[in-house]
């Protein structure tokens, strides 16, 4: 008598966790759907002036404040997911959202990648009291959670959207010179380099030509690690208010705006921008997992 | 001979699936033998010869992608291939033991000494409170650790290579053990320590009369080990002989190729050393697998697998030359 | 052994002395604090006064050294506006960081840590791709993001929590999720591949070669090896998240050392920021000291190797 309900219970757990981890499965294992995701909003970010239907910053005639979503009592089609504290289209804020995203996401990881390689080559590479002192500085920035020097760091220097590039870059870098540098050190004593510096190459030319080669899939694969990073961080910083300034429409400043109003239950102004946040950095992850099995077989198992 | 078969090893398959199963290596391809109360076997082979795959195969304790396809274990009378985990749990460590390559990594840095060699009587003994200590003790005089009662207390960061590695042997011996399996226990031992742990062995399997499979690729230790040696190549046992015999009359070219490479003292004679690369298991040459490498090589060796030869002086050997030989009147 | 925790001292003092030169030098490049205070009506003798008093006409070497002087006293300086010193608002709200810190570690080792084993134990097993996916959605959910959703599910929807303050426990719950869902992300990650190389080694497999019960062989003889470097970590990450959770104090009024940095930073309380900010970095490096050299005294392979 009780042994059936027990055998039922059990194979539709078996049955429930089964499908769940071929989702993940699917999700982890297919490029094509992470990159069409990934496309899709390179492409509607781009594109943006075109697919939206209003202009972001300034309020849709006719269209009330705090407008629901269209499937919703008192949303409206006009303004399919509704409007938020001054009457603006969500659907336009956000389309526009994912260029700021976008743009500040693959600009602070070019230039936190761009510092970081360089040092970690660098360092590596030249040895000694150079190594020494990049190392100890590395040391000091990974003292700070990213974070709060990305706080830091934007409050002093003001709001913009370059200045959050910049600001970005120069907080992430750290990781980047760390592992570049440690490939560079075994790089170093392999033979071609050696040959080459028996041959008398300059040491602008052997970095050039055999150790930065060696070392961009390394950078690449961080990098792509690192998108979905920046871009949360850019979204922490505008919803503090030190990122990008209103009325651009980033996503994190939608959140921030969209805070007063919680309480009264306007979900849709809380949960867009969030998942589109969610959507666009998980996808980047699954690109990056999918481009560390690529070029770094060492670490597939990681 | 009286004495009774304590393991019989027959046909036994194990093989590795890879990449979802698409992939099929044959790292145990029909190994048979038999070993006797008291008797010691050692088996020899290259590294990836199979060696180590037969002994998990036969305790039970495969890797995740390895799978008996078939033949069977005969352990004391029961077919071992046909046990649950559960039943195997209560012979592993108890009726058959096993010594592991490396007594650095083979013992537990954060658990004491005592601790270790304790588990084995505490789980399958059930001893608790003194008589445990006292076993433990016992146990680890067996093995020559001097003052057990206070070196068991520590930690094995705390011992010496030599002494991890007796310590390992004292787990072994822990569950009272018909048969013992050495997976080449001497490798990562200084050669003094070496010839002690391997007059150790001896003395304790005098004692206890305990069955040893001694796993190694070092045809010294086993002319001073083992009563028989079963040589491997790609999966399969080669050439099965007494060690007098195997040593003063080779059957198998593989086995007169490993005895060529070993050094002689005194010789002058060059050392021999087998051509060409180990096989490739995923992609085994067809006929005998040896033929790409065999010094006397015939055309038959190329598309026919050679069966089991006896030519009558208790050995067995897979080579057609033995074919030759006994054919000819 | 102690030359190995003399030289690990020294690179801490180092880190910190560059550390703190950097913010004092990024605060002072960044304009003069007076100037950015000060309403547009203010006279310049005034201004003048006011900079005097607060040592900023001295030279920057000078106001560092005397920065780094009172440091060492443990005076962070005067905040500008609170007046009090900043050490005294500092101590004043770090117990509240402390203990939303806490509970979010503890958050993480619970989710991570069974997450992690199971992961692990059964690998490539359905439930091993599942906990993935949870690692994966860790690293994608943004924290503060997730603390808005909480408070829009059990505080406006069902009514369960409150929305912010602190109180009683379940003015913790939403905080320390939100805070350590990330780090439990990183707690199962660890978990994993720690428990993998454990139950990978020799002695697991002459653990299972003496014939023990799976259960003492995963909760005994691996757990016991894999979870220090979890450990560790979480040591590590709870320091981390006492001084990183500042969207996520702000979102829910939760008084600690995040919310007084965000409100320095909105009144331009520079002392206040240098301070906060310079102690962040002060805690992280002495917990990195330390893991270090508890782990030289576990473990005498890693002082070899260094």
């Amino acid at each position: 008598m009780a042994t059936i309900p027990a055998n039922t219970r059990l194979a539709a757990e078996r049955t429930w966790t089964g499908r769940l981890a071929a989702l993940v499965k699917a999700a982890r294992e297919a490029p094509l759907a992470v990159v069409v995701i990934l496309g899709g909003l390179i492409l509607v970010a781009a594109l943006a002036d075109l697919i939206a239907p209003y202009d972001p910053t300034l309020p849709v005639k006719g269209a009330e404040i705090f407008a629901p979503p269209f499937w919703m009592e008192g949303g409206s089609l006009a303004t399919p997911l509704g409007t938020d504290f001054q009457g603006r289209d969500i659907l336009s804020r956000l389309i526009y959202g994912a260029r700021v995203s976008l743009i500040v996401g693959l600009m602070g990881t070019l230039v936190a990648g761009g510092i970081g390689t360089a040092l970690g080559i660098v360092s590596g590479y030249l040895g000694g009291w150079v190594d020494q002192i990049i190392m100890r500085v590395t040391d000091a920035w990974l003292a700070l959670p990213a974070i709060v020097f990305a706080i830091f760091l934007a409050a002093m220097i003001g709001p913009s959207m370059w200045n959050i590039v910049v600001i970005l870059g120069a907080v992430y870098w750290t990781r980047y010179a760390r592992v570049i540098r440690g490939e560079v050190l075994s790089l170093r004593e392999r033979d071609f380099v050696k040959l080459a510096e028996i041959a008398g190459a300059s040491k602008l030319r052997v970095i050039k030509k055999h150790i930065l080669p060696n070392v961009l899939n390394t950078a690449t694969v961080l990098a792509s690690l690192t998108v979905g990073v920046v871009i949360i961080a850019e979204a922490s910083l505008s919803f503090l208010g030190v990122g990008v300034p209103p009325p651009q429409p980033a996503w994190g400043l939608m959140l921030s705006e969209a805070r007063p109003t919680l309480m009264a239950g306007q979900w849709w102004l809380t949960v867009f921008p969030g998942a589109c946040i969610l959507l666009i950095v998980l996808a980047t992850q699954l690109f990056g997992d999918w481009l560390r099995v690529r070029l770094d077989p060492q670490t597939r198992n990681l | 001979m009286a004495r009774d078969a304590v393991l019989q090893v027959a046909g036994l398959q194990t093989h590795f699936f890879t990449f979802g199963g698409t992939r099929v290596v044959r790292a145990v391809d029909g190994v048979d033998f038999t070993l006797r109360e008291g008797e010691t076997l050692g088996l020899v082979g290259e590294s990836g010869s199979g060696k180590t795959t037969t002994c998990l195969s036969i305790v039970g304790l495969l890797p995740r992608a390895a799978r008996i396809v078939g033949g069977a274990v005969v352990f004391e009378g029961e077919d071992l291939t046909r046990k649950s985990q559960r039943e195997l749990r209560r012979i592993r460590g108890r009726r058959i033991a096993v010594i592991l390559q490396d007594p650095m990594a083979s013992l537990n840095p954060l658990f004491t000494i005592f601790r270790q060699v304790a588990e084995p009587a505490f789980f399958h003994q059930r001893l608790r409170g003194r008589s445990l200590r006292e076993r433990v003790q016992s146990l680890l005089r067996a093995v020559r650790i001097p003052s057990p009662e206070w070196r068991m207390r520590e930690y094995p960061h705390q011992m010496s290579g030599g002494m991890r590695q007796r310590i390992v042997g004292a787990i072994a011996l822990a569950g009272g053990p018909r048969l013992v399996i050495a997976d080449e226990p001497t490798t990562n031992l200084d050669v003094t320590i070496q010839a002690q742990y391997l007059d150790l062995l001896k003395d304790i399997q005098r004692d206890t009369g305990v069955a040893l499979i001694f796993v190694t690729h070092n045809l010294g230790i086993v002319a001073k080990m083992c009563d028989r040696v079963a040589v491997m190549y790609a999966g399969k046992i080669v050439e099965q002989a007494a060690v007098r015999e195997l040593f003063d009359a080779p059957k198998h070219p593989y086995t007169r190729a490993l005895l060529g490479s070993m050094p002689k003292l005194g010789s002058k004679e060059p050392l021999y050393s087998i051509r060409g690369q180990p096989p490739n298991l995923a992609n085994l040459p067809p006929g005998c697998s040896f033929h790409p490498r065999c010094p006397d090589v015939m055309p038959r060796c190329m598309t026919e697998e050679p069966r089991d030869f006896r030519p009558g002086d208790g050995s067995v050997a897979r080579c057609w030359l033995l074919g030759d030989v006994l054919a000819r009147p | 052994m102690s030359q190995f925790i003399i030289r690990r001292v020294l690179y801490s003092v180092v880190t910190l002395l560059i550390l703190s030169a950097t913010i004092f030098l990024i605060v002072r490049l960044t304009g003069d604090p007076v100037a950015l205070m000060a309403e547009a009506s203010a006279r310049p003798e005034d201004l003048e006064r006011i900079r005097h008093q607060w040592g900023l006409d001295r030279s920057w070497p000078v106001q560092y050294v005397t920065f780094m002087q009172n440091a060492f006293t443990g005076e962070l300086g005067k905040s500008f506006n609170y007046r009090p010193p900043v050490s005294e608002l500092y101590f004043q709200r770090l117990p509240n960081s402390l203990t939303l810190g806490l509970a979010a570690t503890l958050i993480s080792l619970l989710i991570g840590i069974p997450a992690g084993i199971i992961s692990a134990v059964k690998v490539n097993s359905g439930w091993d791709t599942v906990a993935k996916g949870v690692a994966l959605l860790g690293l994608s959910i943004p924290g503060f993001w997730l603390g808005l959703v909480l408070i829009l599910v059990f505080s406006v929807w069902l009514r369960w929590l409150p929305t912010s303050g602190s109180g009683d426990w379940r003015h913790v719950v939403m905080p320390a999720l939100a805070l350590g869902w990330y780090f439990a992300a990183s707690m199962l990650r660890l978990t994993r591949s720690s428990m993998l190389e454990v139950l990978g080694s020799e002695y697991i497999k002459l653990a299972r070669l003496k014939g023990l019960p799976d259960f003492v062989v995963i909760a005994m003889h691996a757990f016991k090896n894999a979870l220090i470097p979890v450990f560790t970590l979480a040591g590590v990450n709870m320091v981390v998240m006492v001084n990183a959770a500042v969207i996520i104090e702000v979102i829910f009024a939760w008084p600690g050392i995040g919310r007084l940095l965000y409100e320095g930073i909105f009144q331009r309380d520079f002392p206040l920021v240098q301070g906060v900010v310079v102690m962040a970095g002060f805690m992280i490096v002495v917990i990195n000291l330390l893991v270090d050299i508890l782990y030289a005294i576990i473990d005498p392979r890693i002082r070899l190797t260094r």
